[in-house]
């Protein structure tokens, strides 16, 4: 009764050659069903066809790793008998078509991939970008997707703690919304997607299975046209409040000995949890649909398989404790039924009303999807638009200063952050806002401190160098609070590979991240590739993000961005370069997205990291924070806000480089730190041991931001206008007019 | 003296509540479980923080169901001290132990920020520890915290000096701005006439250890202690 035509396959996002060796694979035509399932598990989504082979060349080694890639998350050795376990996802596709319920199944389904290995969550930060505010729809955007992360994450309890925003024209109908979360975990109580055991029972667990986001992987596989209306019943709907069950009940439920694995029914549902567990350890699996719960009626097998209903779970229990295991889940008043056995031989059964209607082998369906080295060819703008026009001197460097404050990538973002829940969980030490989210680990003086990063600006000028900024600037927010980087989660947001460029900058992203990670010895556990980030044909800037996860030995000696007192040494780490490309200051001034990325000496960043790293540990550092977007004035803004009572600074600086490079250029490797007059000598001896440039370029005090260049004073600016100019611009787009 | 912390289906600040109360403020503490029907011998019940049943329906309005709630209700009425926090005030409100209801913050987004509280009566059990007119630097983070009640009710709770704690700015000014979700006089913390169950929107947990930046909050946790483990010795009220 083979439905299968030429139409069916490509409906389902394969090609002919795939459908070929889906065929030899299994050694029959599959049904609609088999189709269906290896339509989801063989999409770029779950299959990782276009980037595998370049992910392979990520390092995913090092001395804290517990688990690296090709589990539901990433797991470090924190110390103490304790573990990480993390991992960044994306949903951008979903978040486009319906932000709020998008963004905040984003925030549920990475949650999950970390309860689900045995951890609770403690964190979560977001990397979202969207199209410029001065279009509604982009408002109406950015609204939704911010509440969906707000109703998701504070209703379940579990703290939104820092991140990223930035804008940009690209992403006006095609936004990025990248949820980061971490959980702690007992490192001999961790648990994987593994069935194992013939006999042992598959319990399903959590909400019912309805009918939404039937083919979701698949829609994340593919581009967008304007009309997604019609798309909207493939996003699935969130209930963060069974998920609270969820998170409480497996958590205890893993805290004795009754269950063999467990997965979440993230992507393809009930299809990619029965495969994956059973393949993981060759085993296979039996089941029955009738016994899956299900909240609609009449649905069909290809339908209950493919569902992407949230809030579910896969577990194999051993067979005597089945009875405690519902027990559990009965006590939070959710469904743990059971719906099939292990089996051996390596095949997933299906069964419906009594029929077999699905015998497949898992091995094929999980480890045999075809790897694509897709053309890549370097596209012909990057030669336009890495020429400069001449750019004239602005006339009043005080405007251009406040402009670039306003400007809402470089603004406060407190309108969004105080909309999540940042404290739950009593362990925020480091409110958002900071270099790095600082979380204390109760009962240790150690704590963790995690960030976000990337520049799609400077991804989109050379992707190598942009993925490699991203890396270090990441590691560098981290080094300026006081921490140690330990392990690095990936969210890499694409184009269509199937276009060469976009696979192009994709193969030199990763190798930007692969040089980097390499450089600063640290391991990529996991994360996640979204490609098809195209609408109407045009793609995103290349937008790898980052997240990385460092330690802190003693929270005591954290250290924040504000300045702390008056008459504090100010103190530049590494070098002003004459350098404007891709810089906030171009954009914001002359529109122009152009020039060549800031240049970056991986080891000479390493060597700024140390030494700051070093001088927070013997605790010479007032404060410390890096200078990135918008340069060293919005730096030295930024330090001047985050100071109790809006401190002010003066500075001198005697570079013979162009004023505008000098105040906005975005040169990498610097930090900004500042240190009492009795301990300048000591840091800047620090950095001479260490090789680092070092020198005094001010003092803090006063109410005005000061900069003399050269001796001429060219920027004088009350820091109570600076800050205004900084905070209210975003909330100012979002007044309610009365 | 021993604190019970309730636990509803979608509470999510009960285990701050208990940390800081078994582990900073140094009292026997116990999970209290919604379906069950035993206070177990607690001289406090704490109604904690969160989402009870998701908060679908109005904030509480279905954790008052419990079965637990119905011995919270007689354990209040028999003059036990219960301290609704955040989630915990609006089940508060919701059982009709205190007057009133919550509106939706004046912005219409959900707040999560340190604000200033100001005491406004010390004479009670939950502010013993402070003096009126004291400042406290406290964390809120709702949706709903935007108190309403009518205006007699209102007089009422005025006059009997159940008004607790308002909202304030850091120099202790009751000013529009500083009453970020919109409070009807500036209320942010309000008693029973009685004096033994008090609710507030503030998170008092979050703020008791320094290294999250503020030890505030403990005020609220030794009032109690004092007020049960010292009984009488500063005259109770009002």
């Amino acid at each position: 009764m083979s439905m299968i035509n030429e139409r069916t396959i490509k409906d389902h996002g394969l090609s002919l050659e795939e459908y070929s060796s889906i065929v030899s694979l299994i050694g029959k035509e599959p049904n609609i069903t088999e189709l269906a399932i290896f339509s989801v598990m063989w999409s770029e989504h779950c299959g990782y066809k276009s980037s595998r082979v370049y992910l392979k060349g990520l390092p995913a080694k090092g001395k804290y790793v517990i688990q690296g890639p090709g589990e539901n998350a990433g797991i470090l050795d924190i110390g103490d008998g304790l573990a990480v376990v993390f991992k960044i996802e994306s949903h951008n596709h979903p978040s486009f078509i319906e932000p709020y319920q998008g963004a905040a199944t984003g925030v549920g389904g990475i949650l999950r991939d970390i309860f689900t290995m045995g951890a609770r969550p403690i964190a979560v930060l977001d990397s979202l970008r969207f199209g410029p505010l001065e279009d509604p729809r982009n408002k109406v955007i950015m609204e939704g997707v911010v509440s969906g992360i707000a109703g998701y994450g504070n209703s379940i309890g579990i703290p939104t703690v820092g991140g990223e925003i930035a804008f940009e024209e690209g992403y006006s109908l095609n936004p990025l919304v990248n949820v980061f979360a971490l959980g702690l975990a007992e490192k001999d109580k961790i648990f994987y997607a593994r069935a194992e055991g013939k006999g042992n029972p598959v319990l399903y667990v959590g909400a019912k299975t309805g009918r939404d986001g039937i083919h979701g992987a698949t829609m994340a596989s593919a581009e967008f046209g304007r009309d997604t209306e019609h798309k909207r019943p493939n996003v699935q709907v969130g209930d963060p409040f069974k998920e609270k069950l969820l998170l409480e009940a497996c958590l205890e439920v893993m805290s004795s000995d009754m269950i063999v694995g467990i997965q979440d029914m993230g992507a393809a549902g009930l299809t990619c949890s029965t495969t994956e567990m059973a393949a993981r350890t060759g085993a296979g699996m039996e089941i029955d649909l009738d016994l899956v719960p299900q909240r609609e009626e009449g649905m069909t097998p290809y339908e209950i398989m493919l569902s992407e209903s949230q809030e579910r779970m896969l577990i194999c229990a051993r067979k005597e404790k089945v009875a405690e295991v519902q027990a559990v889940f009965a006590k939070w008043d959710l469904d743990a039924v059971v719906i099939g056995q292990v089996t051996e031989g390596g095949r997933l059964k299906v069964r419906f009303k009594g029929n077999e209607v699905v015998d497949i082998p898992v091995d094929a369906v999980v480890n045999l999807c075809p790897a694509y080295r897709r053309p890549a060819r370097e596209p012909a703008f990057l030669r336009k638009v890495s020429r400069l026009p001449e750019i004239p001197l602005p006339a009043d460097f005080n405007e251009v200063f406040s402009k670039i404050l306003s400007s809402p990538s470089i603004a406060d973002k407190e309108w969004v952050f105080r909309q999540y829940d940042h404290m739950i969980q009593v362990n925020t030490v480091f409110l958002p806002g900071a270099d790095a989210a600082v979380l204390r680990i109760k009962g240790s003086k150690k704590a963790l401190a995690m960030t976000l990063d990337g520049n799609s600006f400077y991804a989109y000028l050379n992707p190598r160098q942009g993925a490699r900024i991203a890396v270090a600037e990441a590691c560098r927010n981290l080094a300026c609070v006081g921490a140690r980087p330990i392990g690095v989660t990936n969210c890499l947001n694409f184009g269509n590979p199937e276009k060469p460029e976009v696979m192009w900058q994709f193969k030199e992203a990763v190798g930007g991240i692969s040089e980097a990670c390499r450089t600063f010895e640290i391991p990529v556990t996991g994360g996640n590739v979204s490609f098809y980030n195209d609408t109407e044909g045009a793609s995103i800037h290349p937008t790898p993000v980052l997240g990385i996860v460092g330690t802190i030995e003693d929270i005591g000696r954290a250290v924040r961005p504000g300045f702390r007192k008056t008459g504090d040494a100010i103190i530049l780490l590494g070098e002003n370069k004459d350098e404007l490309g891709g810089s906030e200051y171009l954009r914001i001034c002359f529109g122009l997205q152009k020039g060549i990325p800031p240049e970056i000496d991986l080891a000479a960043e390493k060597r700024v990291q140390e030494m700051c790293l070093e001088a927070i540990e013997k605790g010479l550092l007032s404060s410390a924070h890096d200078v990135s977007d918008g340069g060293l004035a919005v730096c030295l803004a930024e330090c001047a806000f985050h100071s109790g009572e809006r401190l002010g600074c003066s500075i001198d600086l005697g570079d013979r480089i162009r004023a505008d490079a000098l105040l906005f250029g975005e040169s990498q490797s610097r930090i900004v730190v500042t240190t009492s007059s009795r301990r300048a000598g000591d840091v800047l001896a620090l950095a001479q041991k260490r090789k680092v440039k070092a020198r005094l370029i001010g003092r803090t005090g006063g109410r005005d931001i000061v900069v003399r260049v050269r001796r001429r004073e060219i920027v004088r600016i009350p820091v109570k206008d600076a800050f205004k100019a900084w905070k209210e611009s975003i909330p100012s787009r979002y007044k309610i007019k009365e | 003296m021993k604190f019970g912390v309730v636990m509803f289906p979608g509470s999510n600040c009960d285990h701050d509540t208990f940390h800081v109360l078994r582990d900073i403020i140094g009292r026997d503490t116990v999970f209290l479980w919604h379906k069950n029907h035993d206070l177990q011998d607690v001289d406090v019940v704490v109604l904690p923080g969160g989402f009870s049943y998701g908060d679908y329906l109005r904030s509480g309005a279905i954790a008052r169901f419990s079965p637990l709630m119905q011995e919270v209700r007689a354990f209040a009425k028999n003059g036990g001290h219960v301290l609704g926090i955040c989630n915990g005030f609006q089940i508060l409100l919701e059982l009709g132990l205190l007057p009133g209801a919550m509106l939706r913050n004046k912005n219409l987004k959900f707040l999560c920020q340190f604000v200033h509280i100001r005491i406004e009566n010390d004479r009670t059990d939950f502010t013993r520890a402070g003096k009126k007119g004291q400042i406290l630097k406290i964390p809120i983070a709702h949706f709903d915290g935007n108190y309403y009640a009518p205006n007699e009710v209102i007089n009422d709770i005025r006059g009997n000096g159940q008004v607790v704690f308002r909202y304030c700015d850091a120099d202790g000014r009751l000013t529009d701005e500083a009453n970020v979700n919109g409070s009807m006089d500036s209320i942010a913390g309000l008693m029973s006439a009685k004096g033994n169950v008090m609710g507030l929107m503030p998170h008092p947990e979050r703020a008791s250890e320094a290294l999250l930046g503020s030890e505030d909050g403990q005020i609220i946790f030794r009032s109690l202690i004092e007020a049960i483990e010292n009984k009488g010795r500063k005259s109770r009220c009002p």
